[in-house]
């Protein structure tokens, strides 16, 4: 069973966000975690956007929050997410590519936390983070899937993210939510092996 | 305490064949015999910060000085002082800003001010002040609402590098534009300018701001409570810490304000689970101001 789906998105996420979560049940059995790009200022109406698309509960993440099956956790704005067994932490420390919260942070610990039972999900962007976060993923014997760019509202993110894991399964927009559902239905670690490099 | 990462295998054949490249179980050993080292060797102590922001600065150290493991590290940390002063500034982030979150200054000036101003003296303890920006933006806020004259700000840091930093009160001119801008949306009351001048090639703040601060080197993990407080500001430093440290060092805080005094964190801290939380009000939702009710 996979522990954590961490999505990274910027540029044309909310939209994108919406369509995804728009298609998981309510029981969907994996927590999500999203890192969007945002402003550092910005407040929680990207939660209640997201919110208004979904049957899941959709939650800012304060420290040390529990990451729950149900719920899908936003970074806030001007914090990286880092995940650890179970929880979340957030930290101030220095942009990433001009990123905080950075994809590639976020991705990083899914990778170093929860090794095989990671799923990494790229969305439109218009810069390159979440990339190297998601080659790590992979090396890590986790699950990467990318958004097809010609779906994508900007197709930079994407491209970098399958450039940089050219073993990613890339699916079109509307794809991605059922193939979410039919990874949550199966163990995620006898697949782990054959990633072995 | 036990740690645990990652879920155990699933099936026998996970078990008994797992990718290569997966060994956090390994890096973490490495990672806490670095820790236990660290402290043994040099009395600091990370033993207990929030494990995958630890990994993450190391690993940067490590690709820094071109090493190849958490070990490999270690080698160097332990035989060379100043590999560990390096390490030591890593592990401790120094990323603030004058006038940080300017929503919570505003609630600060509406909902705390007043209740200070009941008090003949009051007392202030900025824990983890880093290199001071915060202490300079609560000595303008106290001045700009008349309290700064009856007021004492202690500002601390397990830093000496980062307080002599802030005693000297010189920051990047260049984030000067940044800081007006945050001056100005937390309601400050008059010309930003007015307070600093361009010198040493930094802006120097006016040195009368600090005429009561007393900077300090104070440990959160090892020192205890140095005096009572009616206020203690800890914005951003405990979610470097793992939830044990967090409960011990609320311990702290308790014990160190006095009886509804106002205890403020960062925006996205929180006081769920700790032991006192029953013992504290929010007064001002959705700023993470707190105030000692038992």
């Amino acid at each position: 069973m996979y522990s954590v789906v961490a999505v990274g998105t910027s540029w044309g996420g909310l939209s994108a966000m919406t369509k995804l979560l728009g298609g998981l049940p309510q029981d969907f059995p994996i927590p999500i975690v999203i890192v969007q790009h945002r402003g550092k200022d910005s407040n929680e109406l990207l939660s209640q956007l997201l919110q208004d698309s979904t049957d899941l509960t959709v939650c800012e993440i304060e420290d040390k929050d529990a990451l729950s099956p149900g719920r899908v956790h936003v970074a806030p704005a001007n914090y990286h997410v880092m995940l650890e067994p179970g929880y979340a932490s957030l930290t101030i420390e220095e942009p990433v590519r001009y990123s905080r919260p950075s994809i590639d942070v976020m991705f990083d610990s899914a990778a170093a936390t929860y090794g095989p039972t990671a799923i990494g999900v790229v969305l439109t962007g218009a810069n390159e983070d979440g990339a190297r976060g998601l080659a790590h993923i992979i090396e890590r014997g986790g699950r990467a899937l990318v958004q097809d760019p010609k779906t994508a509202e900007i197709p930079i993110m994407p491209n970098a993210a399958i450039k940089a894991a050219p073993t990613a399964e890339v699916l079109p927009l509307d794809r991605l939510a059922p193939r979410l559902i039919e990874l949550s239905r199966e163990h995620s670690k006898p697949r782990a092996r054959t990633m072995t490099v | 305490m036990a740690l645990q990462i990652a879920e155990p295998p699933t099936s026998p054949q996970a078990a008994a064949e797992p990718p290569e490249a997966f060994k956090p179980d390994l890096e973490r050993i490495e990672i806490e015999l670095l820790l236990e080292g660290i402290f043994r060797h040099y009395g600091f102590d990370f033993r207990s910060y929030a494990y995958a922001s630890i990994r993450r600065r190391l690993w940067k150290r490590i690709e820094e000085e071109g090493l190849s493991s958490i070990s490999a590290l270690q080698e160097r940390v332990l035989h060379e002082p100043e590999m560990m002063e390096k390490l030591l500034l890593d592990l401790s982030i120094n990323v603030t800003a004058m006038f940080r979150d300017p929503g919570f200054y505003v609630t600060f000036r509406e909902q705390v001010v007043p209740l200070l101003k009941t008090y003949p003296f009051i007392r202030l303890w900025h824990a983890g002040c880093s290199t001071g920006e915060e202490v300079y933006s609560m000595a303008i806020l106290l001045r700009e609402e008349g309290l700064y004259d009856r007021a004492r700000i202690y500002a601390t840091d397990i830093n000496e590098v980062v307080l002599q930093r802030a005693k000297a009160g010189i920051f990047p001119l260049e984030r000067m534009q940044e800081y007006t801008d945050n001056y100005i949306r937390a309601g400050g009351k008059k010309s930003f300018s007015e307070y600093y001048t361009a010198k040493y090639g930094g802006a120097l703040f006016d040195q009368s701001l600090t005429k009561n601060v007393v900077f300090s080197q104070h440990n959160l993990v090892t020192d205890r409570s140095f005096s009572e407080f009616n206020v203690i500001l800890c914005r951003n430093v405990l979610i470097y810490f793992d939830k044990t440290l967090q409960s011990k060092v609320h311990s702290l805080f308790y014990d160190s304000l006095a009886m509804f005094g106002v205890l403020v964190l960062g925006s996205k801290e929180t006081l769920r689970f700790m032991s006192h939380e029953e013992c504290y009000q929010q007064i001002a939702a959705p700023e993470k101001i707190f105030r000692k009710v038992k």
